[in-house]
């Protein structure tokens, strides 16, 4: 696919229902990012405690295993808000999403990051020890920071 | 307090930070990821004490291990929030959600002190099996409504569209943001 076809599609999103209904609100887009904020909140509290815990800086004493079980619900939670809310927000603006470094930063770094929480750290939370979990704990924070910042700057952009 | 936020604005520093082409998006993405800090942490915080989460620890060791996060969200959001208030003084006092924000956040102060006070009085002696009372579980879900709230109407203030500088507006929405507007220029507008 050239970026011709690849822009088109992103015209194709942004001329949906969805997209036009948002851009025709004054009040929906706000709204709606307002909620996408509370999921960024909720998924954050969660990488927080998982990726602090992994780099001894909270939770010293406390199994790993018991952090990753209390906190991977509200990392599930935080994500779908995201998704819910982010969907109709990127259908609201796509054509200038297409344009934005910043966006294609974010969903480049969300899926590593996504990937990573599921194939890399959460295997290794139950299966290993040893202190390159700290690695992998500022890694994983690392990621998320870069979606988080990178998601803000798109409204910059 | 306009005579204050006015000549706030026309100081250097905030000239300079509303200017600046980097500087206020830095300062708005910091905002943004304290939030993240604070509101996520609360978040396990005040569902420990509903107990909905580790369950296993005790209310005051998971505020031993997990405030100290929450407070430095707090302290990194407050500075960057002041901030963002004094590159764009009048423009925040007059807009009616930064309004409803400061509102919010002084009901959710109060809230935490009450809840605070009690909890240091009385969680040193709850282990992780005793029972919290049906109080404290009400203000930790309060404080977290209080603080989602928080959040919407703080994103909102960027989007006002009860701005002085759009009018027609009713008369109460002028009166709450305290905008000077002449309403003779309105007449023969359907409300004026």
């Amino acid at each position: 696919m050239d970026s011709k076809e690849l822009i088109e599609i992103f015209y194709f999103l942004e001329d949906t229902y969805i997209g036009e209904y948002i851009r025709s609100s004054i009040w929906l887009f706000p709204v709606i990012e307002s909620f996408h904020l509370i999921g960024l909140g909720v998924l954050g509290g969660s990488v927080v405690i998982m990726d602090f815990k992994l780099m001894n800086l909270i939770f010293r004493g406390t199994d790993k295993i018991y952090i990753l079980e209390q906190t991977r619900r509200f990392f599930v939670l935080g994500l779908s808000l995201l998704f819910i809310t982010g969907v109709p927000l990127f259908l609201s603006e796509a054509v200038k999403c297409y344009y934005s470094r910043a966006f294609w930063i974010k969903m480049i770094s969300l899926v590593i990051g996504v990937l990573f929480v599921y194939f890399v750290r959460n295997p290794l939370i139950v299966k290993k020890d040893g202190t390159y979990m700290i690695l992998i704990g500022f890694l994983s924070f690392s990621i998320w920071t870069v979606v988080a910042a990178s998601g803000r700057w798109i409204g910059f952009s | 307090m306009f005579d204050f936020v006015v000549w706030l604005s026309e100081t250097k520093w905030s000239i300079a930070l509303h200017e600046s082409l980097y500087l206020y998006p830095w300062i708005e993405s910091t905002h943004v990821l304290s939030i993240c800090l604070f509101f996520g942490t609360l978040l396990f915080v005040d569902l420990r004490l509903t107990g909905k989460v580790f369950n296993n620890l005790s209310v005051a060791d998971m505020n031993r291990k997990v405030l100290p996060l929450t407070l430095f969200g707090f302290l990194v959001m407050s500075v960057t929030g002041l901030l963002l208030f004094y590159a764009i003084p009048v423009r925040n006092y007059q807009n009616i959600f930064f309004r409803i924000k400061i509102l919010l956040i002084v009901i959710a102060g109060i809230n935490a002190f009450f809840f605070h006070r009690r909890m240091s009085n009385e969680a040193k002696v709850w282990d992780k099996d005793s029972s919290i009372p049906n109080s404290m579980k009400n203000s930790a879900i309060t404080s977290l409504v209080l603080w989602s709230s928080v959040i919407i109407s703080g994103r909102m203030i960027a989007y006002n569209w009860f701005d002085c500088d759009r009018q027609p507006q009713p008369k109460w929405i002028n009166t709450l943001t305290s905008c000077e507007v002449d309403y003779s220029l309105f007449e023969g507008i359907d409300g004026f």
